[in-house]
């Protein structure tokens, strides 16, 4: 019996933010690199997952040493802890994809400043233990994933006429060149919120 | 990178502009750009730790290149400017309390302010020299409260406007942001030598 709710809530921790807290559209929490980098559809998704390994490996390993670390120093020793971790993706991204590592460039030592995993780290795996740290860690990781996709795809259909490097529509399209530009991620972005924020309305009014 | 030091300013002021254009800092640039008064005293104090961080990066970056520890870059940097964001809380307490009481619980935040990484990190990224980076950190730190000035003063407008429910908010914000960076491309161009 404890064991079925026991799973009920980890499953509550891992879909918490896919959709209910998404860290991009819900809580606009990791704003910089969500608009640096989201050029086109495979650099979203390169981020995405650097962000989440990051995100999942702190979040364990912080709530495994959540009794050992002396509350003054807690948020310098989470930020040696992911610090350390960003250096191993930065690392590894080089070795395995020199062509992201370029595209990403300093934003992927940048994910040190994401204020996603602090905020993970401070709010959900100082007081839990691995399991569901890891498993909430990792719902918010794939939630940002999403997002970056989001802005990623619509920014590069619009912008060059391509979804991850395939062109769609043929040669007479005319690329929307402000969407690939800073401006583009700004509007994007705030497009989607946009909608979002209708959605939640008009479902608010449909109710009343 | 022979640019020179006032090229460099300008660029990083204008055309490149740390929030604008590069996307740095849109935490605080969305957070405290509600109201001038405190605009303001948030982009002095984030530019004034910008300028700390960046000399001690070119510091450090010269020590770990001659202990050829160069995998202990980022760490050592973030730890740095943890300790400089600190030294500036302590300052502002002793010398300004109402200015501290103003700014709350975006001063310790600068500490996760990407412009602030974002100085070391790139001007380390294109091999600055010191006077190079000088110049960076500080039009980086101008543009950054530029920008936050320019915004706080079209929000403050927008408070007596009607806006339609489903755009108050975030994605009003974002927008505005959008055509404040539309227009700053227009500055695309100075500052580079022909």
């Amino acid at each position: 019996m404890t064991a079925s709710t026991k799973q009920i809530t980890n499953m509550e921790q891992l879909l918490e933010g896919i959709w209910k807290q998404n860290p991009v559209f819900v809580m606009t929490l990791g704003m910089c690199p969500t608009l640096a980098v989201t050029v086109s559809g495979f650099n979203a998704l390169g981020m995405g997952v650097a962000t989440a390994f990051v995100l999942v490996c702190s979040a364990g390993l912080i709530s495994l040493l959540r009794n050992f670390i002396p509350k003054e120093v807690r948020i310098a020793t989470y930020i040696v802890i992911i610090a350390t971790f960003v250096t191993l993706v930065d690392y590894i991204i080089q070795a395995v994809s020199l062509a992201l590592y370029d595209a990403l460039g300093a934003f992927i030592q940048l994910i040190v400043v994401n204020c996603i995993i602090l905020g993970r780290a401070e709010a959900h795996a100082a007081k839990n233990p691995p399991l569901p740290a890891v498993l909430n860690a990792f719902g918010m990781g794939i939630g940002f994933t999403i997002g970056l996709l989001a802005l990623g795809c619509v920014r590069e259909i619009l912008g060059a006429g391509k979804l991850f490097g395939v062109s769609l529509f043929g040669a007479s399209f005319q690329p929307w060149v402000v969407m690939v530009l800073p401006p583009g991620g700004f509007f994007v972005l705030g497009g989607w919120l946009l909608l979002f924020a209708w959605w939640a309305k008009r479902k608010e009014s449909n109710h009343g | 990178m022979d640019e020179s030091l006032g090229q460099i300013f300008v660029i990083t002021l204008l055309s490149s502009n740390f929030v604008l254009a590069m996307f740095l800092g849109l935490c605080p640039f969305l957070g405290v750009s509600g109201k001038l008064e405190t605009a303001v005293p948030m982009g002095i104090a984030t530019s004034f730790v910008m300028l700390v961080a960046s000399l001690c990066a070119y510091g450090l970056n010269w020590l770990l290149g001659y202990f050829e520890l160069e995998f202990l870059r980022l760490i050592s940097y973030i730890v740095v400017i943890a300790s400089t964001v600190q030294l500036v809380e302590m300052a502002m307490k002793r010398f300004s309390p109402a200015l501290f009481r103003a700014l709350g619980i975006y001063l310790p935040l600068i500490t996760t302010n990407c412009a602030v990484l974002g100085v070391a990190l790139f001007q380390t990224a294109r091999g600055y020299d010191f006077g190079q980076s000088v110049a960076f950190s500080l039009g980086g730190g101008a543009g950054f409260t530029l920008a936050l000035v320019l915004m706080a003063g079209v929000r403050e407008r927008l408070k007596l406007s009607d806006i339609p429910g489903a755009m108050q908010g975030t994605a009003l914000s974002l927008m505005l942001a959008g055509l404040l960076s539309l227009a700053f491309m227009g500055f695309g161009g100075i500052g580079v030598s022909r």
